[in-house]
């Protein structure tokens, strides 16, 4: 395979996928946006592989879902792994997630059974360089384009990779930005009001709230199934049909709930009573089967504050990671810049 | 016939502009005409929108713009939209050719015995219709017509097939609608065009948008053959 450049897939694992913050601008046509899941994560590896200046126009990353790829990279590159906690190795020795890593062509990675968390994101300095499809680089699953040829990846593979990578600093570190629940102890998810929550009566919504649901294997990038005690309408829970926004909670008319994700359908029949806040998306990404979650509701008011609050700590955690590969230190609040 | 307007929250990230309570080309052109103007002149902030029968879901940044702010340049807008009925014709109408029955509507001869009218007369009447684009949605281009004739319908199917294929027209109850990709379904199929709703590698993906009319013309299979440029003898 030599005057290949890029990471070739010796084994793919189950699901892993190229993608970016995803596509824009089509819902009016019907095309979901696909994208990376946990956002957070994947702006934090993009950075740490030196890729932060790109802002919302990210780069693409690989997408891995329980459990990862080993890959051998076809060319000299830094790279970084977050979001679910997959155990790793470079050649047989282990190397730290959130951390920028050198690799030299040859080098073999694994990235084993997550032992926390659903979906890890690797990141290339640069990026992988597949085509744009309506704007993104993201693959569509179900209609079979953008991402590598539209699909999930194969052992065989290999990704193209843009060779400006050698130079970003190895040795960048941030702290992993989820905080797990303790075993056995559910997952808190914020939620918003959605356009059907006066469907519901005031009982039925106490109930919803106080419940605990557990995480469906059904689940999928489209959404997380849920299973618990029925959310039920006594109007029903078919709707004319309207349009579904990120994280909307679809109540199906067995009374189980749906949080639509990525790859949701951009307009559905089911009523959504509440909405997962944009801080508390990357637990959606990240919650595995058999894990609980239950729903606590904010105000509008505190949603915007928290997600705010979200976005600011991550942005301030990029700055940081920005700082080190530029070799801006700081002290006491002062930043720095060394040689 | 003014429909009072509603909004909805959404989230944090998004609201609901509801137009109406029904399936009225009247209240969809509502929707479509915000739209439009969000498309046409955006509001800083308000990163996109998806039409509906009779809402708007509209999401916006709310670091960047204020759900009060979006609320009032959007009643703003409506306000400012013409009040005229002729805004609630199709803005374009789209002809879609179409070969009925045969291979490409194995379910044209079950729509007429259903519906007690001969095959002709079923085509006849189908192709006679403007229909009305309400929105796109179910998978990318996927248009929600409005207007099958009220003797047309015809349920779905009891056992949907696992595969249909791209460009196929059916009818499902009171709707009618063609397949933009090969997918599975339960509706009846009574016709196929060659032309594609949904093209990835087209500079315009989506062929329809909500708001426009759609004319089906029936053609003959030599036709399509011709249209679709594939040799007659390779037709299924």
């Amino acid at each position: 395979m030599s005057g290949v450049v890029g990471l070739e897939i010796l084994s793919p694992g189950p699901l892993t996928t190229v993608q970016d913050m995803g596509r824009f601008g089509m819902l009016g046509g019907g095309v979901c946006p696909s994208g990376a899941l946990d956002q957070t994560a994947v702006r934090l590896a993009n950075a740490l592989a030196g890729n932060a200046s790109y802002g919302n126009d990210a780069p693409a990353a690989l997408e891995m879902t329980l459990l990862g790829v080993a890959a051998v990279f076809r060319t000299d590159t830094v790279f970084a792994v977050t979001g679910a906690a997959m155990p790793l190795t470079l050649n047989g020795q282990p190397i730290n997630a959130y951390e920028s890593i050198r690799a030299s062509a040859g080098d073999e990675l694994r990235c084993g059974f997550a032992t926390t968390g659903c979906r890890a994101y690797l990141a290339v300095a640069g990026g992988f360089v597949v085509p744009r499809v309506m704007g993104s680089r993201s693959t569509h699953l179900k209609c079979g384009f953008g991402g590598f040829e539209g699909r999930k990846l194969r052992a065989g593979d290999v990704l193209p990779m843009s060779v400006v990578g050698s130079g970003v600093k190895a040795g960048v570190k941030v702290n992993p930005s989820m905080i797990h629940p303790a075993a056995d102890q559910p997952w808190v998810v914020r939620v918003a009001d959605g356009p059907q929550l006066d469907r519901f009566s005031k009982p039925a919504i106490h109930e919803f709230l106080g419940a605990e649901y557990v995480v469906s294997s059904q689940s999928d990038r489209m959404g997380v199934r849920l299973d618990g005690p029925a959310f039920t309408s006594e109007k029903g829970s078919d709707i004319l049909s309207d349009g579904i926004p990120l994280g909307a909670i679809q109540i199906t008319n067995s009374g189980q709930p749906i949080v639509l994700l990525a790859d949701r359908q951009t307009i559905g029949g089911y009523a959504k009573p509440f909405v997962v806040i944009e801080a508390d998306m990357p637990i959606m990404a990240q919650v595995r089967p058999g894990e609980k979650v239950r729903f606590r509701r904010t105000s509008m008011r505190e949603a915007r504050r928290l997600s705010a609050l979200e976005w600011t700590e991550t942005a301030l955690k990029i700055r940081r990671i920005e700082d080190q590969h530029s070799g801006v230190t700081q002290i006491l609040g002062f930043r720095i810049r060394g040689g | 016939m003014s429909e009072r307007i509603r909004f909805l929250p959404a989230g944090e990230r998004a609201l609901v502009v509801e137009c109406g309570e029904t399936i009225d080309p009247a209240v969809n052109a509502k929707v479509v005409g915000l739209a439009a103007s969000l498309s046409a002149k955006p509001i800083p902030g308000v990163i996109e929108s998806t039409a509906s029968y009779r809402s708007l879901l509209v999401l916006f940044d709310p670091m960047r713009v204020g759900e009060g702010s979006v609320k009032r340049q959007l009643s703003r807008r409506l306000r400012s939209l013409s009040t005229d009925v002729s805004a609630s014709a199709p803005s374009d109408i789209v002809e879609l050719p179409v070969c009925y029955g045969g291979a490409y509507g194995p379910d044209l001869n079950d729509v007429a015995a259903h519906t007690g009218l001969t095959a002709e007369e079923v085509v006849r009447r189908h192709s006679a219709a403007v229909y009305r684009v309400y929105m796109i949605g179910f998978m990318p281009g996927f248009p929600y017509l409005g207007g099958l004739p009220d003797e047309l319908a015809t349920p779905r199917l009891s056992t949907p097939r696992a595969l249909i294929p791209a460009g196929s027209v059916g009818i499902g109850g009171n709707q009618t609608g063609v397949y933009p990709l090969d997918s599975p379904g339960g509706w009846r199929l009574i016709g196929r065009t060659p032309r594609r709703l949904y093209d990835v590698n087209s500079s315009k993906p989506v062929l329809l948008a909500a708001g426009d009319g759609v004319r089906f013309i029936p053609i003959s299979s030599e036709e399509y053959a011709r249209l679709e440029g594939i040799k007659p003898e390779a037709r299924p």
